[in-house]
Parts: C-alpha cells; structure tokens; sequence
C-alpha cells in the first residue's frame, strides 16, 4: 500500500514547489561574474535619471499634469525610469538567458525529464526573473528618495507595483523567445524595447502627443506601468486609473505565462 | 506489487512527425529486472521510442503504459520513477558536477540533506568523486557520460532509459560504463537502452529487438536472435580478384547462404571448418581464411540491410 501511494504523494506535491525547484537551480549558478551584468542594470536607469530627470529638468523648471498638480520634472522622470528599470531587469532574464538556457544550453530537455512540467518551468524562471528585476527596483528607490523625489511611504507602496510591472514583462519576454530563432531576432526587440522606454510618457506626459497617437501610447504595457508607479511616487490619487493598471498588468502577466508554456510544450514535447 | 506485470507495456505505438512515421505500429513488453535493448540503424525510431516511454513526447496512436500508468495522464508521477540519459549530454555548464546532482535532485523534491548524500555516493559509484567541485565542461565525453548516468539514478529510479549510452566513447570509457550499468542490473534495476553497437547489446540485454524503418524485424535474447537469424558460424573468404561477386555461383550450396561484400565473401554455415574443407575441394583458393562464431551483428546487417543510413 504505501509503496503504491508514496509515489504519487512524492510526484503530485504540486506544481509550485517544482517552479520553485527551476528558480533555485538559478540561485546556484550564481557566480561573481553575474554581479557584475546585475549591477550594469541598476546603473542605466540611473544615469538617465540624473543626466535627464536633473540635467535636462534643470532647463525644463517644473511641470503642470493634466490634473493640475505641478511637480519637480525629476519627480516627474524617476517613476518612469522606476518602471523601466524593472522592465529591462526582468527582460534580461526572461529573454536573453532564458532563450540561451532553452536552445543552447538545453537545459530543459533535462527539466522535462523529471516531473517538472513545461509550465512550470515558465513559472519559475519568472519567479527568478521577478528577484533580480525586484532587486532593481528596490535599489531604484533608495535612490529617489535619497533624492527627496518621493516619500518613505510612496515608495514602500510603489514597490510591489514594480515588482507587478517586472512580472509582466518578464512573462511577455519569456512568451516573445520562444518565438525567437537566433540572437539576431533579439536585436528587434531591444529597439522594440528602447522605442516604448523613449515613448510611453517616460520624458514627456502623454497626453503631449496628437490623439491619434495617444491612444497607441496609452495601450502599451510599459505606459501602463509609467502611469500606476508615478501616480503612486507623485500622489495624483486615481484610484480607478491605478486599478486598470493593475488588471492590464496583471492579464499580460497571465497571458505571457500561458503562452510561453505552450510554446515550450510544443518545442521541447515534439 | 509490479511482479509480474510488465513495467512498460506497448501496443501498436505509433509516432508521428507531420506525415513522416517514426514508429510505426510496435509492440513490446519490458519485464521487472530485465536488460532490454533496442538495436537498430540511425532513424529506426529507437529514440522516438525511448522519448515516449520517457514521457516527454507524445504518443500519435495505440496504447502505451508505463509503471501500470498513462503517459499522456500521468507524466509526471511516471517520471518521478524513470531515470534518463539521453543520447547527448545536456549536463548544466553553469554548475559543479555535484551541484549537477544535487539541483537536479531538487526537480524531483528530494530534501537538500538527502541529495547531498546521495550525489556524494553516486559520484562515488560512478568513479567521479575526485571531481566533485569541478565544472563540467572540462571533463572527458567518458566522464560527462558516467556524471549524467549519475543524475539519472539520483531519483533511485525503478527504471533507468540509457539512449546510446556508449556512443562517442573511447574503448576504456565504454567499459567502465558497461561495467557500471551491469552492476546497476544486478542490483535489480530495469534498464532499457539504445544502441547500434552488436557487443554493447550482447553484454548487456537479455532481451532485445531490433529496430528498422520505425518497426520492429525481430525480438529475442542475443543468442536466440543469431540461433533463428544466423547460421552457428560464418567463414569469411576474402579473394585476389577486383570482383567477390564472382565467387558467389562457384560457392554455391556450401553453408546456408553466399554474401559477397566489396571486399571478400561471406558463407553461413553451421560447421566452419568443414566449410573450408569443400571450398578447397572445389579448387578454389581464397587469399585469406577467417572461421568465427556468428554474431549479432550478422543478424543485424542481415535484417536491417547493409546500406548505409545516414
């Protein structure tokens, strides 16, 4: 009896503790040379928030929002880079070294050998994806309010939105490699990638640009993430606006995660 | 409670890519403890086969069971139980040969301590303890090959999946791995493998079958295969001619069947040296003589055809 039933308790323990066992194959491959790719991807957001958000806004002087509010243009730019930062932290992982994991280190041909399922394996390297863009945004905070650009309180609030912002472009990255064919396809999607950082309110407010375009701004998912971390490190208060950001993020979340697991299904599972 | 039903039971499996046929239509039944080998030519379907038993391909059509379990319900409960070593070594290049161990270790949701225990004694047993920190990547094809059969036991697995499991290796290599896989089956572990070479499966299984074009030409122990495929002995006679063909019609009748090769001529028969005597009788004199004892490679090349398949 218990050699009948001890099997299947052992093997149907759940889908979460197997994710789980993906993201810690992560941990210990942490070597001293990862640091330094981690680091680079704290500075970039920063660099522009001081040479833009400080230099730039020094020129601009202070800015009037469609709600009637007037911030610091730095108070204005460092959400936007706050949302960024965890965008390209947990693209990073979910793209580059989630596709080089896949097809040539075939690293879960042998996953899939164990119990561990495609989707799960989906699961955990988004959980992974989430430390490392949540690191980012932690340490992006400190910095704004080093910088009086946000409260102590605004950016305790602002830190699970961002770590939101970085599980749903970790999931959306992780569906768009499974449909990459070599590193060449990656360098469309870096400038993919750099055209929503330019154009999704980050430096100028959306509502700046003709209506046509607008509403093409608005739809994207790095706007949406611009929209729920400033108006939470600025205080406009929209409740409504922020609760749409939420569930937009949230179905891009769901939805990368869907599709990245069937598509590993239907490459690895042939 | 498996005793006496078979751990792996197939009929008429078939797999399909697009409108090719890998397998097509097989039957099978591997037994509790046995060592059970699928010989065949590359594209036979002997690795489709294995990746379905391994559950991580589908099956097109028919009925296949694995551990009493469906493959395309159970799969993961199935592969909590199997090891597998695949055909090329997908080892993790990011970690130390025991972190390969212990983080695969996890995948199955064997505690740390455990893992840690086991990867140190499986190291030993697969003569790689000495090499526990170092990276894989500057170890040997031989050493890669013993670390992932390594992994494939750290599950304790019921049944080991050993896809080529000697391909790529240099003699020595290629004995310590036999060696090792034959003390797993004396421990009681099935095996099942894959393989092209004649001797790997004739030391190791004790039941075969032999693959070609995705089905299945003929099963049974080595010996039994080259009693009912082959003659007890083959005389090969190479011949000072540019064409063996020749030879053929002068050596009719001796034996049980006449096969010219490019470079000599092959004659089956059940006593060798009597064989000889009568080619001789018949005047004919051969540059070079050679009797042995029939192999399964002579089964094999006789079932699955002499062309090359690349």
């Amino acid at each position: 009896m218990v050699a009948l039933v001890l099997p299947r308790l052992i093997s149907f323990e759940g889908p979460v503790r197997r994710s789980m066992s993906v993201a810690e194959r992560n941990a210990a491959a942490l070597r001293s040379a990862y640091w330094l790719v981690m680091i680079s991807g704290f500075v970039e957001p920063v660099v522009y928030l001081l040479s833009i958000g400080i230099g730039v806004g020094g020129l601009v002087g202070d800015l009037t929002l469609p709600s009637g509010a007037v911030v610091d243009y730095a108070a204005f730019v460092a959400p936007a880079m706050l949302a960024s930062a965890a965008m390209s932290g947990a693209l990073a992982e979910a793209t580059f070294n989630f596709f080089g994991k896949m097809k040539y280190m075939r690293l879960y041909e042998g996953m899939l050998a164990t119990p561990v399922r495609p989707f799960e394996i989906a699961l955990g390297e988004l959980a992974w994806a989430m430390v490392r863009g949540s690191l980012y945004s932690a340490a992006f905070l400190v910095v704004m309010v080093a910088l009086d650009l946000t409260t102590v309180g605004r950016a305790l609030l602002a830190f699970p939105a961002a770590v939101l912002v970085g599980f749903a472009f970790g999931s959306l990255g992780m569906a768009f490699s499974t449909f990459m064919r070599s590193w060449q396809d990656f360098d469309l999607m870096g400038s993919a990638q750099f055209a929503l950082f330019l154009f999704s309110g980050t430096f100028v407010p959306a509502e700046s640009y003709h209506p046509a375009l607008r509403w093409l701004v608005e739809v994207t998912p790095l706007y949406r993430a611009v929209d729920l971390i400033r108006g939470i490190s600025i205080g406009t208060d929209e409740v409504l606006g922020g609760l749409i950001d939420v569930g937009y993020l949230l179905l891009v979340t769901a939805a990368g995660l869907v599709i990245a697991g069937r598509r590993m299904t239907t490459l690895l599972c042939k | 409670m498996t005793e006496g039903r078979p751990l792996i039971e197939a009929t008429g499996l078939v797999k399909r890519f697009g409108s090719f046929t890998a397998v097509d239509g097989i039957d099978l039944s591997v037994r509790a403890g046995e060592a059970f080998g699928f010989l065949g030519p590359n594209g036979a379907g002997k690795s489709s086969t294995m990746r379905m038993i391994g559950c991580v391909s589908p099956v097109t059509a028919g009925e296949l069971r694995i551990l009493g379990l469906d493959p395309a319900r159970d799969g993961p409960a199935i592969r909590a139980r199997l090891g597998v070593c695949p055909q090329s070594d997908n080892l993790d290049p990011e970690l130390t040969v025991a972190e390969n161990l212990t983080t695969y270790a996890r995948f199955f949701g064997i505690p740390r301590k455990v893992a840690r225990a086991r990867a140190a004694e499986l190291l030993d047993f697969v003569q790689l303890g000495e090499r526990a920190g170092s990276k894989v990547e500057p170890l040997s094809g031989g050493m890669k090959r013993r670390l992932t059969i390594a992994r494939a036991l750290i599950n304790e697995p019921e049944v080991v999946l050993l896809d080529e499991p000697t391909t790529g290796l240099d003699p020595q290599a290629r004995h310590l791995v036999w060696e090792r896989l034959f003390r797993l089956k004396q421990r009681g572990v099935t095996l099942v493998l894959t393989t092209h070479y004649m001797d790997e499966a004739e030391q190791l299984c004790d039941r075969l079958v032999v693959m070609d074009a995705g089905r299945i030409v003929a099963e049974g122990s080595p010996r039994d295969l080259i009693a009912r495929h082959s003659t007890r002995e083959v005389v090969e006679l190479r011949f000072l001619a540019e064409s063996q063909e020749v030879f053929v019609d002068k050596l009719a009748g001796i034996g049980s069947r006449v096969e010219a090769l490019p470079d000599r001529v092959l004659l089956y028969v059940d006593d060798g040296d009597a064989a000889v005597a009568t080619v001789h009788d018949r005047a004919l004199s051969p540059a070079s003589v050679l009797v042995r004892r029939s192999s399964l490679e002579d089964v094999f090349l006789h079932l699955t055809g002499r062309t090359l398949v690349d």
